[in-house]
């Protein structure tokens, strides 16, 4: 009895070692200090009206911005220890915690942690910001006044946050993680080398987000094929939206992949079926397979948004039109189509035969190409234009440079010859970072720096995001190049420890004091946000295009009105916006009827469903699987053929409302002409300013007393 | 004014249907990958049977040209269907759709016999790698019409309460899009894993 409620789920399970313990009460406080802040301020129902249950992209981008920032911080922690436990790992230190024989951490805590690294920076940091960057932005963009499908887009999101969930819960419920890499191949993900709820944890987050990322590709590219503004041929459509469109088109492509395979997978553990088993004829080899078929396009489908991102930045910081066009958009659609075909560099190791090494080597070696003429439009676009170094145009420079490094590293690898020595050392792990953090991370910086007017109507302050680009450059190359070098000594990826004769140690300490650079540059982005907000009336965004930018986002208020536009413009020439903008030919306001869609809130409940459906499946509890499925199959029913899911919003009251929405407008311009006066903030000032924020608090206590 | 903003909505509507339609069409070639997969890993694994019988020995084509013929039939009776819910015919609509629905049941039941049976005489889904994919693949099919036999059910319902409304039509069109699809999936597993088993 106690087996069908319970499942495997008993005592054992609660947290006991150290870092459950921290991590279930970091967790619990997080929530409880959440939820006595937001009752104490009364903001329950507005959130729940506002934010939680909203269908307006822009504001589901700005929930994937949150919850991705916290991962970050998370995923940047596993960092840390992980860098720390290296650094501390030669023979000659002694073990210091627990079961440690070197270093602080034990070896399997030590997988646990990698893995988890390695998901959530994927995952739930970079796919999050890379669809909520396309979920404020692309819609702008193109002149839409949102998804093709609301519905599916906060479904999306939620599943996401399930996920999130899902990753987090071993802390509370089982004390381990998958301790088995982030692609848990096969057989190690099996159930009899990893027997614990670890790898069930893995799928199940992978899964329910998984499924949400489907459906947001499946949405977005609806949304840019079907819902651009009149006369925006593809042709004429901003190089965001053709890095996003190429992107999401790889991710319906991969996607359903990984779902099939997570399934196998599971089957394999959970029914007893034999697909990737050592035994009764199952295939490991098919499931390393199937998962680079996703794995290696999954990079890519984080990359080309980047590109985008970087294209428009380019462009705008420069002054100038990007330099072909064309070339661009076709370089792009070379990326994503390569990198559909070249999932075998993965494990050339692996016995495949010469000929097919050979050619997967030279598909690798290809994407190079269409890689290289992005990098020569946007070097071209710089020369002759007029370059403002603002931070957006500092993290693109900084991946300009970094991401050459990667790419060529990335060559090195995909000869066969040369993967056979390098297969598995830290060189490969250095050249992921190279990519990932110096093109997607840097991308994401430079997005944010790029678009935060628009997202909050002030700017992001300058000087601040300077120091802390300039944090970020230095970390990063004090702890990923000696990680390059440390590949080439022969370092292995996924070391806990090492014999002292190797020489290695310095290296590693390096890395260490880069990782705690990279995270003072992480805490001085949080510190150049609080400043922008504490300054926000000086750096208030009047026009809503303060970079003087030329594509159709930057033609709406800061930030703009939930329906986006008044008029959805009409589309001339790629430069429409620009060439509108010079010849002071803007149009003026006009109204018509908007159709808006309802807050909704059976997202949440169908996530919620199926992070208990991963949850049941995790800990056998059945009963709760039946009832999940259940439960998901009565909202979609009843959302399904819900017929007033919409409203109009007629032409007069849009009208009203931007009136409404003018007078603001004046009352904010004239707090930002009274604070003009003021200087920039710099790091020096914000602690003076806490500090004084501070001492009023004191004081204020104080007098209440007396 | 009015006429106007009816003409403003209509467009609007139509294009929605559109998107609708085209999104449908994506998911279900989401779908078929996820299939792909799945026959994939049949073509793989379907030599692998361990010392246990092979497909020629296990399957039976004379069931499975059975349930072919009744899938193929109820994608028949599915257009005629659609047909007359397209002239607004809504008793036509509903016989042809009950008619589909049974046929959907009574393949699932011939479906589920022929599970029962192997599994009966000791051949799970546990036994081998052979039968851990056939399984899968069909079982995955299997569900797909269950999901299709649900979908249609609540829609019947719903046609009987609402009547032929155009988000409904809408919905129907749909459903018989994914139950034709279903049908051309199981023509590859007919073609693949049975008579594949004899060739």
């Amino acid at each position: 009895m106690r087996h069908f409620w319970l499942g495997k789920l008993d005592s054992h399970a609660l947290p006991h070692a150290w870092f459950t313990i921290g991590g279930t009460a970091v967790f619990l406080l997080a929530a409880l200090i959440t939820v006595i802040i937001i009752t104490r301020m009364k903001r329950w129902k507005w959130l729940w009206n506002e934010w939680l249950t909203s269908v307006d992209p822009k504001k589901i981008g700005i929930m994937y911005f949150i919850v991705g920032g916290v991962m970050l911080l998370r995923g940047g922690l596993d960092a840390l220890m992980m860098w720390l436990q290296q650094a501390l790992g030669a023979s000659n230190m002694p073990g210091i915690g627990g079961e440690a024989a070197h270093g602080y951490l034990s070896s399997e805590h030590f997988q646990q942690i990698f893995t988890a690294h390695g998901n959530i920076m994927v995952f739930f940091v970079a796919m999050a910001f890379i669809f909520g960057l396309i979920n404020y932005i692309v819609p702008l963009q193109i002149g839409a006044r949102d998804l093709a499908s609301p519905f599916m887009n906060t479904l999306g999101f939620w599943l996401y946050v399930g996920g999130v969930l899902m990753v987090n819960m071993f802390f509370m419920f089982g004390g381990e993680y998958a301790a088995t890499g982030w692609l848990a191949i096969a057989p190690l993900s099996g159930k009899v080398f990893s027997p614990g709820v670890g790898v069930d944890y893995w799928i199940w987050s992978l899964q329910i987000s998984g499924v949400g990322s489907t459906l947001g590709a499946l949405n977005f590219i609806l949304t840019i094929l079907k819902m651009r503004a009149p006369g925006m041929t593809l042709s004429k459509m901003p190089l965001f939206t053709w890095g996003s469109l190429f992107s999401m088109l790889m991710a319906v492509t991969v996607f359903p992949l990984l779902t099939a395979t997570l399934f196998l997978s599971f089957f394999d553990r959970y029914l007893g079926t034999h697909f990737f088993t050592m035994t009764a004829g199952g295939d490991p080899m098919m499931y390393t397979n199937l998962i680079w078929m996703w794995g290696h396009p999954e990079v890519y489908i984080l990359m080309l948004p980047a590109f985008g991102v970087f294209s428009e930045v380019v462009a705008t910081f420069s002054r100038k039109p990007i330099a072909s066009y064309k070339s661009n958009v076709i370089g792009m659609a070379g990326v994503s189509f390569m990198a559909l075909s070249v999932w075998l560099h993965h494990f050339f190791t692996m016995g495949a035969s010469t000929d097919v090494n050979a050619f997967f080597g030279l598909m690798t070696l290809i994407v190079a190409i269409p890689t290289a003429v992005l990098f020569f439009t946007w070097i071209a676009t710089m020369r002759g234009g007029m370059i403002r170094f603002e931070t957006p145009m500092l993290w693109f420079l900084g991946f300009v440079a970094i991401f050459a490094v990667g790419g060529l590293s990335g060559l090195i690898l995909a000869f066969p010859p040369a993967d056979f020595q390098l297969h598995n050392s830290l060189f490969l792990v250095a050249h992921f970072h190279f990519n990932v953090i110096g093109g997607v991370l840097f991308g994401i910086f430079c997005g944010i720096n790029y678009w935060f007017s628009k997202f909050t109507g002030f700017k992001l302050n300058q000087r601040i995001g300077r120091q802390a680009f300039w944090c970020w450059i230095l970390g990063f190359c004090l702890s990923f190049i000696p990680m390059l070098i440390l590949g080439l000594m022969g370092a292995t990826r996924r070391l806990d420890h090492y014999d002292a004769s190797t020489g290695w140690q310095p290296f590693f300490v390096l890395m260490l004091i880069g990782g705690i650079v990279i995270a003072i540059g992480t805490v001085l982005q949080l510190v150049q946000i609080f400043a922008s907000v504490i300054q926000r009336h000086r750096l208030y965004d009047a026009t809503g295009d303060p970079w003087d930018g030329r594509s159709l986002e930057w033609g709406t208020t800061s930030p703009p009105p939930s329906y986006n536009f008044t008029v959805i413009p009409t589309v001339t020439s790629f430069d429409t916006f620009w060439e509108a903008k010079k010849n002071h030919a803007l149009p003026g306001p006009a109204y018509e009827d908007i159709v808006i869609p309802k807050n909704t809130a059976a997202g949440i409940y169908i996530a919620l469903f199926a992070f208990l459906l991963g949850f049941g499946f995790v800990w056998e509890m059945n009963w709760l699987a039946v009832v999940s499925i259940i439960g998901i199959i009565v909202v979609l029913i009843t959302r399904g053929y819900n017929e007033h899911s919409e409203y109009i919003l007629t032409a007069a009251e849009v009208e009203k409302n931007e009136e409404k929405r003018a007078e603001l407008h004046k009352k904010r311009l004239e707090q930002h002409k009274a604070a003009l006066h003021e200087e920039e903030m710099g790091l020096v000032d914000f602690m003076r300013y806490m500090l004084k924020l501070g001492m009023n608090y004191i004081r204020q206590k104080r007098r209440k007393r007396t | 004014m009015n006429e106007q903003a009816l003409t403003h909505h209509e467009r609007l509507e139509a294009a929605a249907n559109d998107r609708v339609k085209f999104g449908f069409w994506i998911y279900l070639m989401t779908d078929l990958l996820m299939f792909s997969v799945l026959f994939a890993c049949y073509a793989v694994l379907h030599g692998n049977h361990v010392g246990s019988p092979a497909g020629r020995e296990l399957f039976s084509l004379p069931l499975a040209l059975k349930e072919t013929l009744i899938l193929l039939t109820s994608s028949f009776t599915c257009g005629i269907a659609m047909v007359a819910a397209r002239r607004g015919n809504k008793n036509m609509t509903l016989f042809w759709f009950a008619i589909t629905f049974i046929l959907g049941l009574l393949f699932l039941k011939f479906e589920l016999t022929e599970f029962r049976q192997f599994i009966l005489e000791g051949h799970t889904l546990k036994t081998n790698a052979f039968l851990s994919s056939f399984f899968v693949l069909v079982g995955t099919h299997g569900l797909h019409i269950t999901s299709g036999l649900l979908w249609m059910g609540t829609t019947m319902i719903f046609v009987m309460k609402r009547g032929l409304n155009s988000a409904l039509v809408r919905k129907l069109s749909l459903l018989s899009l994914f139950w034709h699809f279903l049908d051309i999936v199981w023509i590859f597993i007919f073609t693949i894993v049975y008579l594949g088993a004899f060739a």
